[in-house]
């Protein structure tokens, strides 16, 4: 069994990065043609990196399921990118998004990587404009910024409310280049099925080719997982319909650990649920809470009129409604983080103030009246007009709500059939990220040799909950600034190697795996569509591993978990052949790598006796209903380490955490 | 949300692969929300294809928000459906009324050939960006800060609005030449309009049109039916930016 080693290097927080990247193995670049790097995804942390390794003269081979490299789940996110640039002159440093990460994640993650987080994202946003990503700018011509959840400073940059776009795009550009100059080898419409590892290290993937059905062998010397998070084993998040756990997964049945998977963020702003046919959630950006104020009718009558349809939140005058998150966290107000806002709201919906008018009642409102007013005063006051009509207050306010997050109220509007500059939003919590995943040391490194895992795929930044404006940064800072130089080190030991060869035995056995449990499925005489257990699975761990845990629930999870498997593969069908295109396929491979991460999430959240960031164990809350964390036996990374062939029995390493910089604490809003 | 259940007629193009020959199937489905996305009544539809032990419809989607652009689906003779500014994924039954036929085929042009059933291979677009579509900057951190160039609101407005496209070939399938100018019109656009695109402005925009050729679209007539189809209100404006372009990288290229 191996030991966990973080391989933090020594030396004061602010010069690790620095003393190391002085200090690692390079490649010289008449060497680097010699060496194959093997990118599955192509979001901002895989094309991110490479678009890097091509550029430095790698052969890089990238992996998409998607029909294009631009197409990968990155492409969503709207609000921003946090970047320690302190352009708005607000007190902000790489001190202060170093501290506000490691607070935001309630002190659940590794201090000497967010500190290289923070110290990279400054070139981030240089790179991106270098590249030509048309970040929001003000008329001076200078970068505009806005504010986050969790911060008091304004250090997030952004293109409308499509800066995940912008910056996937960018990425996509460099890779594309890349492509162009042909050292990048682009794979779209392939999904890796398996990791093949030769003398314990990672060597290489087996893959299909989504429209042929073609299982394929491609080797390399190292392997980089960029795949994303694991969101979608809820069935319903804000995550695509194709986004899934399987590459990360796969790694992890190969050796990897899989660290803290019951740390899920759970997004407080997301379009409440209305039907049962729902394919997915959708999120409104965090950016709205800028100049959203959250709200339920203080009277529980008001709440039913509403729900019943017989009166309208505007009916509500204002003493009658419960600003909750003003009322509870003075300081922050609608703007702390996600995990706070998220269990804030489900506390009023359980007490009966919900207004949503579906099964559960779940839902509260997002309301821009008050921005409405002072924009359109200052708007009016900035044309000159200081005694500005009603009519033209609220106009103008309109036109600076639309110019902000127009493309966000009009897709509220046609999801809903609801106009939110007249009627405020109503939204709920939605799983929306996953902080876990595989574990990884100080250079990215799993504990596979050779195999790096990057972006939202690895557990590494962000704790027990991420900020919001922070993913982004992270996929890019992997991606663009930390694996370029890590792997270089790990590759230096190749570089008389040679090709890998791929009709090694260990190629010909995980081919022979992928074929059979394809063979598998095809030949399952089952009755129940792949989706039909996803659903189950999806509802298992929203009801039970969601935004409030108990152990008894956990224990009823893990064993419900194990029924369903069991149901599954006698049960499901799966129509079509191997050698074509089939999306049922390739859903019930997905689905099975979903049901055993669903269990070890399960098991995770039992043993983490605790409440932190997203991880609330109903048990442990103060007499505010407040997180309990448990530094004194908590403080630890949970890696685990697959076993047996079964999730439930997957053993458990412990990182200690050492907080040196930054003093622990109770999280505290108010 | 006054949710209503109806009732549909459903004729879809079913091709097994590209080389075989394709046809218009006939499906009913009864008991649709009109709160469903249209993505989310194909998944009905596939449920009970499923549920019979036939073989789903194989369609491409995958952010349903409207941004990643893998969604497409001709509706009832429109890219996108009836609605304007709308992807496919963003449509909604609220659109249809009970007892409604609605026609679905896969985009239609010889850049795009049809993979399966509605999903086409667009992949002529990738080639199209890495032929030209970047700015040649290696990853460093080490370029000029990111506020060393001021931009003018109103350029790097332009910019981002033709850097909005996302790539869905709405425009292409919906011009009878079959051109994708709108879309290599945008992507020329948002660098022409910013300093760090104008370095190799000349070359990007000859090396796009070039490859765009290549791939077999066809040429602009300015019906502008593009512009009306485009999801995400790319203007045609882009498409006279381009031509300016490349007219004046003609007459001024060194080679």
């Amino acid at each position: 069994m191996s030991t966990l080693n973080s391989r933090i290097p020594e030396g004061p927080i602010s010069e690790k990065w620095t003393n190391h990247k002085n200090h690692m193995k390079l490649v010289a670049p008449n060497n680097r043609p010699k060496i194959d790097v093997i990118v599955v995804g192509t979001g901002l942390a895989g094309a991110s990196a490479a678009a890097s390794l091509g550029e430095m003269g790698y052969n890089v081979k990238a992996f998409c399921f998607q029909d294009s490299p631009r197409r990968a789940h990155s492409i969503a996110a709207q609000g921003g990118i946090n970047a320690a640039k302190n352009y708005q002159n607000d007190g902000d440093s790489v001190y202060r998004l170093f501290y506000d990460t490691i607070k935001g994640g309630d002190y659940r993650a590794r201090e000497a990587n967010v500190y290289r987080l923070a110290e990279v994202s400054g070139n981030i946003i240089d790179q991106c404009v270098a590249q030509g990503v048309p970040f929001a700018r003000e008329y001076g011509g200078l970068l505009d910024n806005r504010s986050f959840g969790g911060t008091q400073v304004q250090r997030t940059f952004y293109a409308a409310g499509q800066t995940g776009q912008q910056l996937l795009l960018g990425a996509y550009s460099a890779l594309s280049r890349q492509i162009g100059l042909g050292r990048v080898k682009m794979y779209h419409r392939h999904e890796m099925m398996d990791l093949v590892k030769v003398d314990g290290k990672a060597r290489g993937i087996i893959a299909r080719n989504l429209v042929t059905g073609e299982l394929e062998r491609h080797s390399a010397h190292a392997v980089v997982i960029a795949s994303g998070g694991y969101g979608n084993v809820y069935f319903l998040s804000t995550n695509a319909m194709g986004s899934n756990v399987s590459a990360a997964w796969k790694v992890h049945k190969k050796g990897a650990h899989f660290a803290n998977p019951c740390f899920v963020q759970i997004h407080p702003t997301c379009i409440p649920v209305h039907g049962t046919n729902q394919s997915k959630l959708t999120l409104m950006s965090e950016s709205l809470r800028n100049s959203g104020r959250i709200w339920v009718p203080k009277k529980k009558e008001d709440a039913q009129a509403i729900r019943e349809g017989n009166m309208k939140p505007t009916q509500i005058a204002e003493e009658d409604r419960d600003y909750f998150l003003e009322r509870r966290y003075p300081a922050f107000g609608n703007l702390v983080p996600r995990d706070v806002a998220s269990r804030a709201a489900k506390e009023r919906c359980d007490e009966g103030f919900g207004i949503e008018a579906n099964d559960t009642n779940e839902g509260v409102y997002l309301d821009f009246a008050t921005e409405i007013r002072s924009k359109g005063r200052q708007s009016a006051f900035a044309q000159g007009d200081h005694n500005p009509t009603e009519e033209k207050i609220v106009a103008l306010g309109k036109k600076w709500i639309e110019e902000k997050y127009g493309n966000l109220f009009q897709m509220y509007q046609k999801i809903t059939d609801d106009n939110p500059y007249e009627t405020p939003m109503k939204i709920y919590p939605a799983v929306h990220y996953t902080m876990g995943g595989v574990w990884v040391d100080y250079n990215l490194q799993s504990s596979i040799e050779g195999c790096f895992v990057t972006g939202e795929a690895n557990f590494s930044d962000h704790g027990a909950n991420r900020l919001g404006a922070s993913a982004l940064m992270q996929g890019l800072a992997d991606g663009y600034f930390v694996l370029p130089y890590t792997i270089s080190d790990y590759l230096a030991n190749d570089i008389r190697t040679g090709k890998i060869a791929t009709d090694s035995p260990e190629f010909e056995q995980a081919e022979a795996e992928v074929q059979a449990s394809i063979e598998r499925f095809l030949q399952n005489k089952g009755t129940k569509s792949v989706d039909h257990f996803h659903k189950r699975l999806g509802l298992i761990m929203w009801n039970k591993v969601g935004m409030a845990r108990n152990e008894a629930g956990l224990n009823e999870a893990i064993e419900e978990i194990a029924a369903l498997r069991e149901e599954f593969y006698k049960d499901v069908f799966v129509p079509g052949d191997a050698n074509e295109m089939n999306t049922e396929l390739e859903k019930a491979m997905r689905v099975a790598d979903f049901i055993e991460l669903g269990q070890l999430m399960a098991v995770d959240a039992l043993q983490r006796l605790e409440s932190c960031g997203g991880h609330f164990r109903e048990e442990y809350q103060d007499s505010e209903g407040e997180t309990l964390r448990d530094d004194e036996n908590f403080k630890y990374v949970a890696a685990w380490e697959y076993q047996d062939g079964d999730a439930k029995k997957a053993a458990l390493h412990k990182e200690a955490l050492n907080y040196e910089y930054i003093k622990i604490a109770a999280r505290n809003y108010k | 949300m006054a949710s209503k259940f109806i009732n549909i007629t459903l004729k879809i193009w079913r091709q097994k692969n590209s080389n075989a020959k394709g046809g218009i199937e006939t499906y009913s489905l009864a008991n649709v929300s009109t709160d469903s996305s249209f993505l989310e009544m194909l998944d009905q539809l596939n449920e009970q294809l499923i549920n019979e032990q036939k073989e789903p419809v194989a369609f491409d989607h995958d952010c349903r928000e409207g941004i990643c652009g893998m969604c497409s689906l001709y509706i009832n003779g429109r890219a996108h459906g009836p609605e304007t500014g709308t992807t496919t994924c963003q449509l909604h039954m609220r659109s249809f009324t009970d007892g409604d036929t609605i026609y679905v085929e896969p985009w239609r042009s010889r850049a795009f050939p049809i993979v399966k059933d509605l999903v086409v291979d667009r992949s002529a677009f990738d080639r199209i960006q890495q032929a030209g579509g970047f700015v040649s900057v290696n990853t460093s951190g080490r370029t000029m800060d990111a506020n060393a160039i001021p931009i003018p609101k109103h350029d790097a407005d332009k910019a981002f609005e033709a850097a909005a496209c996302i790539g869905c070939g709405a425009c292409v399938a919906t011009c009878k030449n079959g051109s994708a100018m709108l879309f290599v019109g945008a992507k020329v656009s948002q660098y022409a309009l910013l300093p760090q695109g104008k370095v190799e402005a000349q070359d990007r925009v000859i090396n796009m049109v070039r490859q765009m050729d290549e791939e077999g679209f066809g040429n602009c007539t300015n019906t502008g039916a593009c512009e009306v189809e485009c999801p995400k209100g790319i203007s045609l404006e882009n498409i006279a930016r381009m031509n300016r372009e490349f007219l004046s990288a003609s007459l001024t290229a060194d080679k």
